[in-house]
């Protein structure tokens, strides 16, 4: 038995649950755009953990080599969200998602 | 999986154009290698799914299904390239454009034939990572900044969604792919309940992706926000291949073995969808967002035929048809009507419903063709857009979902009313003094458009047959 199995996989479930909702909350709630993606980083991160967990409670590997491409996606979403974020600022001087509300209707 | 590496080589090709100084026959070249791309995917017509198209084992099989979703998609694209003239004629940034546009249809086209949840994971974000960047490619106009920034969050938000649900779903079956996952299902070995978790946050983070209902209200933003010829691209291409994706996982033996937990979630999101879509669309007084609403409502209609593909475990033929039928019927359709936004939204850009006064008399080959275009949106007879509703309508009955088939029918009602209010406005409201004229490049583009919509109108079976072999890819799998 594996030192991680000592814990039941239920239990990585609900902490993975938890960080992913409070992710979530995030995303919904905080108005600064910079933290709105710390929050994805979040949710993304919370995934990676329960993939771990799974995969070794599976003894397989897939899960693992899965939690590799969702860290370069999330490099590469990242990129382009700070991108698109520095293109807003030069606009409006301001990382405040409420300054976006030009489109309406 | 030619296309693929076509267009992968094509969008590198684009980049190179930057170093080597052939920009100016940049667009040319993109023009014949999305034609050799749509020759490339007919020609594996006739192929049975075996050692001719499987490349990379268990990860992506090009089969028949993957065969028709992407010849409407790369056809749509080569449409689409005539409609953004104007998008690739900046010296500056053409190269830019081109690549980003090719390497998201890569995606697209990998939506269409993943065969494990790695590919699909993949193949969305392949997609949305260049959409988001096209979004805001207007880079000083703060609605571009906005649509593209609004995008960029709904995306990576529905992404966390859609990997905690293939996280759950790996857990409990201890699989990615998709044959494994189904025999894990059907096999009715205990599943546990997190499984069903699984199933509703990978459906939460696809529905965001295509904007149903009650996940839709990042859509008319974006849609609006975007320069117009992306939001002609994420309409059409990328729709088809969102539910392409969808109709994998759903209308396939995968997860039919469930059907009956999924089924009431996808039938209520659908009725949301088509009741939310027409009704605020009726309200709208720009054009732009008026399509982008009825492009949600178009969402619930297809939808709709997810919904009734697959009765416990047993594909219905009606579906799978009535969705690529649909997707290609709408796809020609927005293509025209776009085309005529971008003529009379000219420079400035501004589409709202009085630009469209008294058009019939200053250009009447623009006004006929935008009537086209939108009582086939609206699904009225003689043209494609009646039997691609005619199609969804029909599976939806065989599936036992009157109430649906019924809601969708006063949708489109509703939709009648909204798309001749812009009709009545260019025939019979008094034009204003300023002239509308089209290129000769987009009054091409709006005749092959009108021609398509009339003749898949009049002799449906051209298309239906050519749906009809896609039904081979969705048998179940041994």
């Amino acid at each position: 038995m594996n030192s991680l199995q000592v814990i039941p996989i239920d239990w990585y479930i609900i902490l993975s649950a938890v960080l992913f909702g409070m992710g979530v909350l995030g995303v919904l709630f905080r108005r600064n755009a910079l933290i709105i993606l710390m929050c994805v980083e979040l949710m993304l991160n919370a995934v990676n953990l329960l993939l771990a967990a799974f995969s070794t409670y599976l003894g397989d590997a897939k899960g693992q080599v899965f939690v590799f491409f969702i860290m370069a996606v999330a490099a590469a979403e990242v990129a382009v969200g700070l991108a698109i974020l520095v293109t807003i600022y030069r606009n409006t001087r301001t990382t405040d998602i409420d300054f976006l509300n030009k489109l309406k209707g | 999986m030619k296309p693929v590496l076509i267009l992968s080589g094509l969008g590198l090709l684009a980049l190179f154009a930057e170093m080597f100084r052939f920009r100016r026959a940049l667009y040319p070249l993109l023009l014949i290698g999305v034609a050799g791309a749509v020759a490339s995917a007919v020609s594996y017509i006739g192929f049975d799914d075996g050692e001719m198209s499987e490349y990379i084992k268990t990860m992506i099989s090009f089969d028949a299904f993957a065969i028709v979703a992407s010849t409407i998609m790369l056809v749509t694209l080569l449409l689409w390239f005539v409609l953004a003239r104007d998008f690739f004629s900046d010296e500056n940034n053409v190269a830019d454009h081109s690549a980003l546009v090719l390497f998201a249809v890569v995606g697209a086209i990998l939506l269409t034939c993943y065969k494990n949840m790695t590919m699909l994971f993949l193949g969305i974000e392949i997609l949305s990572i260049p959409l988001y960047v096209l979004a805001g490619s207007k880079k000083t106009s703060l609605s571009s900044n906005e649509s593209a920034f609004k995008y960029f969050l709904m995306g990576s938000f529905a992404s966390g969604f859609l990997l905690f649900g293939i996280t759950l779903i790996y857990g409990a079956t201890g699989s990615f792919d998709l044959g494994e996952i189904g025999a894990a299902v059907s096999n009715k070995t205990v599943l546990p309940g997190y499984f069903f978790a699984g199933i509703v946050m990978l459906l939460v983070g696809l529905l965001f992706k295509v904007s149903i209902a009650p996940f839709h209200f990042w859509a008319p933003d974006v849609y609006d926000g975007a320069p117009t010829p992306v939001t002609a691209l994420m309409s059409t291409v990328v729709k088809t291949a969102a539910f392409a994706a969808i109709v994998r996982l759903f209308v396939s033996p995968v997860f039919g073995g469930v059907s009956d937990f999924w089924l009431p979630i996808l039938g209520v999101c659908t009725a949301l969808t088509l009741v939310i879509g027409n009704v605020t669309a009726v309200v709208q007084t720009s054009v732009k967002r008026m399509l982008a609403y009825s492009s949600v409502a178009h969402a619930g209609f297809l939808l709709m035929a997810v919904a009734s593909g697959s009765v416990m475990a047993i594909v219905n033929p009606f579906a799978v048809k009535g969705v690529l039928f649909y997707a290609a019927a709408y796809s020609a359709a927005s293509i025209a009507a776009f085309t005529v936004l971008l003529i009379v939204g000219g420079k400035s850009g501004d589409v709202s419903i009085d630009r469209f006064n008294g058009l019939g008399k200053k250009n009447p080959l623009v006004a006929v063709v935008m009537t086209i275009a939108l009582l086939s949106l609206a699904g009225i007879p003689p043209t494609s857009g009646f039997f691609g509703k005619y199609y969804i309508l029909t599976a939806a009955f065989q599936g036992g979902h009157v109430w649906l088939a019924i809601i969708g029918i006063l949708g489109s009602l509703v939709g009648v009313y909204y798309y001749f209010r812009v009709i009545i406005a260019m025939f019979f409201r008094d034009a204003n003094e300023e002239t509308v004229t089209a290129t000769s490049e987009h009054q091409g583009l709006l005749f092959v458009t009108a021609v398509i919509i009339i003749v898949l109108g009049l002799l449906p079976d051209l298309l239906f047959n050519f749906c009809d072999m896609a039904m081979v890819a969705m048998q179940p799998v041994q």
